[in-house]
């Protein structure tokens, strides 16, 4: 069995974001980025799934700072194999990804077919879609998002998936095989791994390079402008120690009858 | 942008969502500034009587398929999608809710056009539309436009008041045969209902929310100690949830519920749009966060910009200390 999950990397929103001197884009000089948050549940149930089904994982991302060492890190936790694409605009939106990764995947050796294909199924810059259901419809897989645990019947040629809805409810789906998922959460958070085992992976190389085929898109949206939100109100900001803003909060709820 | 307006009505489980009435209400704008009509589209399976509750659109186009009885993404993008290749509306407006997740994700590949994701306002004068989409966690706002032809635009809740889209009499209901192949790779089986004997935080008036800036389990003591003074509960946001530090049942916003506490202190929280739709008409909410920048200012009436567990502390006391 082969799982291929798919992972990129994202603006870290813990940092500040400044709006570039064009008025229209993230400011990249002191932009850091970090790997997508979903696309981290995803590898953990890859490898959930390959502890019990004895299965092989490809880690695919497309190439983008700080990239290796998500993919190095993938490997140390116990991904098989790790592909990079190369050649993709920076800053490329949803659509343009998933097209690529459309076009590219099918033409690099022993990754698809794959009985499963996991992905987070968002992320904080999907201004334009979501890579996952772009790609499972441009691959003609089915697909279901919002999956927060997986179990595969390998013999059976189907999964059977939990998905989220409001207030706590899953639904339960069975998704024929081969079929992309859309990944929010995971049975366990994502494994520590220490980082000798890091270092040993990045050490020991073997991210394989692929460039990025092209492939026909849809008319890109048109960012007039980019700013900070303007915020309708803002709270009023208490100021002193934890201890002076602690008694001060507590005469606001005393005055309020809440105490 | 030729074309009508039309707004998915979302209904799960016989009910249509207050999220549809919050879009039919921005779509009821969007037609005017557009003068298009605005249609209101009901796909599912014996669920026509839910159509007399959209009369603030001009009509209703109803689809009854056996195939669409749950409406799945893999469904549902298919039938609207082979209507809207027919019908060539303007704006496809969507709610942006787990409900009609994945319609939104494949409805646009579908029909090859663009998606306008994390919309929060539109606009429309002079033939065109103007979008103004959250991204980065609601650190940033875009304020974008798409060209001729149909666009998918993905709602945020809150977008305008649900009662707005509400009310008007019984519309004309369209019902449509629409062709599409439903296809099989997509099946529902059951839904769970989350385990009883948790509390249910929609009941509690004083909830302590906790979220990834309280930094470690351990710190959800002092959450519960604080919620104890106050006789409440606590809850939070999604990662503290993903972490596994608290039950599903405990989480605000998307993937939970929706509270409206007398008092929501949030600790360590950024403010997500996911989560703040979930909590944001709260009586008083106080917010702690190290980030002065953490969009959860722009919703808190009090803010604190400080180690979140330090203030949790020192609230414990400062309200036992007055409750004697």
């Amino acid at each position: 069995m082969k799982i291929l999950v798919l992972m990129k990397m994202v603006p870290d929103i813990v940092e500040e974001l400044e709006v570039a001197a064009d008025g229209r884009s993230l400011d990249q000089e002191y932009l850091r980025f970090i790997v997508n948050e979903r696309d981290e549940y995803a590898l953990e149930q890859a490898l959930l799934l390959k502890d019990r089904l004895q299965a092989t994982v490809v880690v695919v991302a497309p190439e983008a700072p700080e990239v290796d060492d998500v993919l190095f890190t993938a490997r140390a936790k116990g991904a098989d194999r790790l592909i990079k694409v190369v050649g993709l605009p920076a800053g490329a939106g949803a659509r343009v990804t998933a097209t690529a990764l459309a076009a590219t995947l099918p033409g690099v050796d022993g990754v698809l077919p794959a009985d499963l294909v996991l992905s987070g199924c968002q992320s904080i810059d999907d201004l334009d879609g979501f890579v996952a259901p772009l790609l499972a419809a441009a691959l003609g897989l089915p697909y279901l998002g919002l999956v927060s645990r997986v179990a595969v019947d390998a013999e059976g040629g189907k999964a059977l998936l939990s998905k989220e809805y409001a207030g706590g409810v899953m639904g339960r789906f069975e998704l024929s095989l081969p079929a992309l998922v859309g990944i929010q959460g995971c049975e366990k958070p994502p494994r520590y791994v220490p980082v000798a085992k890091v270092r040993a992976a990045i050490a020991a190389g073997g991210i394989e390079e692929v460039a990025a085929a092209g492939g026909a898109g849809v008319a890109p949206l048109e960012i007039a402008a980019m700013a900070k939100p303007e915020a309708a109100g803002h709270a009023e900001m208490l100021e002193g120690s934890a201890r002076d803003v602690a008694e001060k909060v507590a005469d606001i709820l005393a005055a309020r009858g809440l105490l | 942008m030729a074309g009508n307006v039309w707004v998915v009505a979302e209904q799960w489980k016989g009910s249509v969502s207050d999220a549809t009435y919050e879009a039919l209400a921005l779509g009821r704008d969007l037609a005017e500034g557009l003068g298009a009509r605005l249609e209101a589209v009901l796909l599912g399976q014996g669920v026509r009587a839910l159509a007399d509750s959209l009369g603030r659109a001009d009509a209703v186009l109803y689809v009854d398929h056996p195939a669409l009885a749950e409406g799945t993404g893999e469904q549902t993008s298919r039938a609207l999608a082979a209507l809207a290749a027919e019908r060539s509306p303007a704006l496809i407006l969507v709610p942006t809710t787990n409900v009609s997740w994945d319609l939104l994700g494949l409805l646009p590949a579908r029909l090859g056009v663009p998606l306008v994701n994390f919309c929060r306002q539109a606009t429309a004068s002079g033939g065109a539309v103007e979008f103004s989409s959250l991204l980065y966690g609601g650190k940033m706002a875009a304020t974008l436009t798409a060209g001729d032809g149909t666009v998918v635009v993905a709602v945020l809740p809150g977008v305008r008041p649900a009662e707005a889209g509400k009310g008007g009499p019984p519309p004309q209901v369209e019902e449509v045969a629409v062709a599409f192949e439903a296809g099989d790779g997509v099946r529902w089986l059951e839904y769970e209902e989350p385990e009883a004997g948790d509390v249910d935080i929609t009941q509690q008036e004083f909830l302590v929310a906790v979220g990834r800036g309280i930094s470690n389990e351990a710190n959800v003591e002092v959450a519960e100690e604080l919620a104890a003074a106050l006789g409440g509960a606590v809850c939070g946001s999604r990662p503290v949830i993903d972490q596994g530090w608290l039950p599903l049942v405990r989480q605000v916003g998307k993937s939970g519920v929706t509270v409206k506490p007398r008092l929501y202190v949030a600790a360590g929280i950024s403010g997500a749009p996911e989560h703040v739709e979930g909590m944001k008409d709260a009586e008083l909410i106080v917010a702690v966060n190290t980030d002065p920048g953490a969009p959860i200012f722009s919703v808190a009436h009090y803010g604190i910009v400080e180690d979140a567990t330090d203030v949790l502390e020192a609230l414990a006391e400062a309200v036992s200390k007055r409750k004697g």
